[in-house]
Order: C-alpha cells, then sequence, then structure tokens
C-alpha cells in the first residue's frame, strides 16, 4: 500500500511541475502587470490544441513542439498586452476581469467551432514506457514532461536574476512610479512580461497534451487550477507557483486514488480555503 | 419606495410608469416566446440587483453568487419533494441556509484581511467546492440531478409554485421590482452610505468611526439572502437542478453581467443591463437561425466580444450614459 501511496505521489509530483509551470506565467503576470488573467487556462488550452495538431499533422514530439509554440505565444502577449490590456492597467479590477472573461469566452466557444467538444488523445509513441527505481515507477511521459517545464521555468528564473530587461521588469514591479521615473519603458516591459507569462503557458500546455486529452472544456477548469496554485504558493513568488503546482498535482493523484477521480478538484479547493485562512499570502509569499 | 420616486425627475416618472404599465399588460399581446424571454430578463435584473449590493454598493467581488442560488434551489427543492413543504415556507429555510454560508465565507474573508482578487477567489472555492460535494450528494441526486415531477393533480396550485407561464412572469416582475425598490431605499438609508464610504476607502471610513467589516457582513447578508430567493424561483421555473449547472462558474459569472453592463452601484443599472443582454442573446440565435448558421459557438463569441467592447467604450456601465442621455440625475 505504501509503495502504490508513493507511485501515485510521484506522478502528482511530475504532474504537478508542469501545472506549476502554467500557473508560473499566471503568477509572473500578475506580480509585474497587476492584471489577472482570467483567460489563463483558454491560453493553455490553445496551446494544447497547437501542440496536438503539429503532432498529428508532422509527428513532431510535443516535447520539441514547446519551443516553437512558446516563441508564437510570446508574440500573442506581447500584442495582447500592448493593443487590448494596456488600456486597462490600473483600471478598476472587474473591468479588467469582464474584459478577459470576454475574451475567454471567445477563446472557448472558437476552439468549440474549430475542433469540436471532444477530447483528442496525443498517443505518443512512448506513452507506455517508464523507468523503474527501486520500487518507484516513472512514466517516461510525465519525467519528460516535468524536466522540460523545471528547464523553463529556470531559464525564466535566470532571466529575471541575471539579464538587465530582467531586473528592469523586478523594478517596474517593485516600484513602478520609481522605475519610470528613471526612464523605464514600462509599456514596453509590461508587454514584455505578458509575453513570457504567455510563453509559459505555451510550454506549459504543450507539455499538458502528454498528460491529458484535450478538450475546450478544459480551458475554464485550468483556469481554477493555475489560480488555485498561485494563491497557494504566493501570488507575484516563482517558487512559490512550482511549489503550488506540486503540491496540488499531488493532492489530485492522491485525491483521485484514495476517493474519487471526480473529487480530486474539491481537495485542491478545499486546500486553497485553508491556506487562504491561515496564510493568505500564500506559502512562499511575502507579507 | 418615496425615496426612490423622489429621485426621479417628472420625465423619470412618466417612463418608468409606462414600463411597468407597458411590462404589466405585455401577457395580453406577447406570444409564449416572448414572455419566457422576459421572465429571464425579470430573473437576471432580479439576481443583478442583488449581486450590486456586494459589488457596487459595499464594494466587494463575488464571482460565487452561483453558491446562493443553488442552495436556494437545492433546499426548498429536496423540502419540496421528501418533505412536501411548499416553496412559500422553504424559502425562509432556503434564505437562512444561504445567508449562513454567505457570512461564513464573509467572516473568513474579511476577518483575516482577504480582500479585493483574493476575495473573488475564496468565494470561487467555496461556489466550486460545493459543486462537486452536491455531484456527489446522493440525497439531492448528486450528478444525475434532482427534478420536481409534473404532478397534474397540484399542477394548478399556484401557492406552491405549479402554473404556466404567466404565474412565473408575474412573480419573476414582482421579484425584479421588490429589488429595484429595496436597493433604491437600501442606497438613500444609513447603511447604504456606509456601504459606499467602505466601498471608497476602508481606512478613512473606519476613521469615521464606520464598522467596516459589519457594513460588509450586512451586504453580504442581503444580497445572498436575496439571491437564495432568486434560486427558490430558478428551482421551480425550470423543475430540474443539475450541479454542473446550478452551482457552475459559468453561472456566477452570468449573473454580474447585468449589473456590469448596466452600471455598478445605481439602481438601474442591472435592471438595463438585463434588458440589453438577454435579448442580445435571443436575438443572435434568431439572426442565426435565419441566416441559416449551425454553429453552437458563434453566438457566444458575438456574446465575448460584446462584452469587450462594451466595457472598452462605456467602463461604467451604460445605464449612468443612458441617464445623462435621457436628462435624469446620474444617482438614479
Amino acid at each position: 500500500m505504501v509503495s502504490i501511496l508513493a507511485n501515485v505521489a510521484v506522478q502528482g509530483i511530475l504532474t504537478g511541475l508542469v501545472y506549476g509551470l502554467m500557473a508560473l506565467g499566471l503568477s509572473v503576470i500578475f506580480g509585474v502587470v497587476r492584471v489577472v488573467n482570467f483567460a489563463h487556462g483558454e491560453f493553455t488550452v490553445i496551446a494544447m490544441y497547437a501542440a496536438f495538431v503539429l503532432f498529428t499533422a508532422l509527428k513532431l514530439d510535443p516535447i520539441i513542439a514547446m519551443l516553437p509554440i512558446a516563441i508564437v505565444f510570446f508574440g500573442i502577449g506581447y500584442l495582447l498586452q500592448m493593443v487590448l490590456i494596456n488600456p486597462f492597467v490600473g483600471r478598476a479590477e472587474h473591468e479588467q476581469f469582464i474584459l478577459l472573461v470576454g475574451l475567454a469566452i471567445v477563446i472557448v466557444n472558437a476552439l468549440l467551432m474549430i475542433f469540436g467538444p471532444d477530447a483528442h488523445p496525443t498517443n505518443l509513441s512512448y506513452a507506455f514506457d517508464s523507468y523503474l527505481v527501486g520500487s518507484l515507477i516513472f512514466d517516461k511521459v510525465r519525467v519528460y514532461a516535468a524536466i522540460a517545464a523545471l528547464g523553463v521555468a529556470s531559464a525564466l528564473f535566470l532571466f529575471f536574476r541575471f539579464t538587465q530587461t530582467g531586473t528592469a521588469i523586478r523594478a517596474c514591479a517593485d516600484n513602478l512610479v520609481g522605475a519610470a521615473v528613471v526612464g523605464l519603458n514600462i509599456n514596453r516591459l509590461y508587454a514584455l512580461t505578458f509575453g513570457l507569462g504567455l510563453a509559459c503557458v505555451g510550454a506549459a500546455g504543450a507539455l499538458m497534451v502528454t498528460i491529458a486529452d484535450v478538450a475546450p472544456s478544459l480551458a475554464p477548469a485550468y483556469t481554477l487550477l493555475a489560480f488555485t496554485i498561485v494563491i497557494i504558493g504566493g501570488l507575484g513568488s516563482m517558487a512559490g507557483a512550482l511549489i503550488g503546482g506540486i503540491l496540488i498535482g499531488v493532492s489530485e493523484a492522491l485525491a483521485g486514488f484514495l476517493v474519487a477521480p471526480s473529487m480530486k478538484s474539491m481537495f485542491s479547493f478545499g486546500l486553497l480555503i485553508a491556506v487562504l485562512i491561515l496564510r493568505p499570502q500564500g506559502l512562499m509569499g511575502r507579507t | 419606495m418615496r425615496s426612490l420616486w423622489a429621485d426621479l425627475p417628472a420625465r423619470g416618472r412618466v417612463l418608468l410608469g409606462l414600463l411597468l404599465g407597458a411590462l404589466l399588460s405585455a401577457p395580453l399581446v406577447a406570444d409564449r416566446y416572448l414572455i419566457s424571454v422576459l421572465i429571464l430578463v425579470f430573473y437576471f435584473a432580479y439576481l443583478g440587483e442583488a449581486w450590486n449590493i456586494m459589488m457596487g454598493f459595499a464594494g466587494q467581488l463575488s464571482l460565487g453568487h452561483a453558491l446562493y442560488v443553488g442552495l436556494g434551489a437545492y433546499v426548498t427543492a429536496a423540502l419540496w419533494l421528501y418533505a412536501g413543504i411548499g416553496p412559500w415556507l422553504g424559502v425562509f429555510l432556503a434564505v437562512m441556509i444561504a445567508a449562513l454560508f454567505g457570512l461564513a465565507i464573509g467572516w473568513l474573508g474579511w476577518r483575516f484581511g482577504i480582500e479585493g482578487v483574493y476575495f473573488a477567489l475564496l468565494t470561487i472555492a467555496f461556489a466550486e467546492f460545493t459543486r462537486i460535494a452536491f455531484d456527489h450528494l446522493d440525497a439531492f441526486g448528486g450528478s444525475g440531478g434532482l427534478f420536481l415531477p409534473v404532478n397534474t393533480a397540484q399542477a394548478t396550485e399556484w401557492w406552491n409554485l405549479r402554473g404556466g407561464p404567466l404565474l412565473f412572469y408575474y412573480l419573476a416582475l414582482a421579484l425584479a421590482a421588490c429589488a429595484v425598490l429595496l436597493v433604491a431605499r437600501l442606497g438613500r438609508s444609513g447603511l447604504g452610505y456606509q456601504w459606499l464610504a467602505v466601498r471608497e476607502d476602508p481606512q478613512a471610513a473606519s476613521a469615521l468611526g464606520i464598522n467596516v467589516f459589519r457594513a460588509r457582513m450586512t451586504a453580504m447578508l442581503i444580497s445572498s439572502s436575496m439571491t437564495a430567493v432568486g434560486g427558490v424561483f430558478y428551482a421551480f421555473y425550470y423543475r430540474s437542478l443539475f450541479p454542473a449547472q446550478v452551482f457552475d462558474i459559468g453561472r456566477s459569472i452570468e449573473l454580474i453581467l447585468a449589473p456590469v453592463i448596466g452600471g455598478l452601484g445605481t439602481v438601474f443599472g442591472p435592471v438595463v443591463g438585463a434588458f440589453i443582454l438577454t435579448p442580445l442573446g435571443e436575438t443572435l440565435i434568431a439572426v442565426m437561425d435565419r441566416v441559416g448558421v449551425d454553429a453552437p459557438g458563434a453566438k457566444a463569441i458575438f456574446y465575448g466580444l460584446s462584452l469587450m467592447t462594451i466595457i472598452y467604450v462605456q467602463p461604467n456601465g451604460v445605464w449612468p450614459w443612458l441617464a445623462r442621455a435621457l436628462g435624469f440625475k446620474e444617482q438614479a
């Protein structure tokens, strides 16, 4: 029993890292631009469909397709911030909310019209391969996806830590007025940030097709999932997003195994409620 | 009632009187389809007014109001099915339970300094938690749904909310009208001014001696209770309840659209919003049918685009603009 639970937990950790990458995008955007992306799951699902189409048409492995998709998503995010979201920066939360909810409705239904409501699996040739370490079984796809997710997250972390642009973006997040006073181009940095956030989503979405069958109905669920993870980990904390992702991944896996798969998100929301009450700034958030 | 009347200029009184007269006599000329659209308009106007108290007046964003609709609906439906207790009695228990949930969420949130986006997420979390719980509560039908059977012997028991479209038409109209009166009255009360102060600046309000926590809790109490009554209406109008539909986050979003589009924190905003949005959706379906486009998503896409356009062009909602165009005072 213990070894089964350990195996389930390992699955959860690997899945959780991909969840964490998706949530990282949300956290980065909120931490800097102060806009809550209520269309986050919708963008994730677009990326999933992109990876799915690339795989069925060109036999491109999602773990490789991740890179071009992330680059395209960076462009989409940059444009989206420049054209649509910039006028809403600093406006009331509910106005941003309506704008992005409108966008989310458009995306989901466009996907529904193009691909239909049915779930599409991505059948990788190595889908059933696994590594055996001791008594623990590691699914090959999940290991690849988790490593790729960690790689993208580390690249982003290094970018924010060590490049000049990354430092400038952090300056905007810490003190917007100060950043503007020293001559930083806020609009461009915001657009870059939104682009980076969506690049995370693009990469995460591509990896997600190795774990889940893609369907338009996943979108709102993923939006909620990203929120849950980010709040649990602490909004604006990059490590928090990954840790939150792992926690939710494990909680989903264990709840799905021990209770019922359909009840797994109930435990995530329970965890969210508990964190909001006990530590509202999140596990890794600053007070 | 007096305050609403006094706030309106003469032209407004005439317009309001004409509108009410038209709506009261509409069933004489309208067909069943138009009646069903108007019922939806009133229903969303009513729920919009209830949500508006939380967001428009007290300034707290709730994205989980489907929770109170669902609780109201399920409690009265279950009482009717299992105990034979009619909705007129059941509504009291429904309101009590929904208000308890609302107060618990408010207490958890505001006592621990959870506000803004975080509070909105807390409300979503509770609504989703309850949705999944109801999916697995077999006593309430689980995910298979709870149904109120049509029993011919009771088909005309209007006091048990059994009847045709006319009954529900006038009931929905009455609910919406009462909600407008209540919000108008609250808006001009001491409590209403406390809410506005708390909404604009909680710290300043607190410095003035306003109990911020209590003001917010009162808003939650009134808003969740009103919303639960809407749920009772839902249960007996549609006669079938599925957790995935009733508690869905889509429902929570749907019911906030009318007040946001119409104008937050205004008395007539939710009504105006409901009169714009519901017919907009219905017209879209009709136009699509006429043109011969058979695409269920197209309607929703246009709906989403309309939302984005309206919030882009009129961020304060349509009513303040409309009120100015009609020559009213903006507050009315």
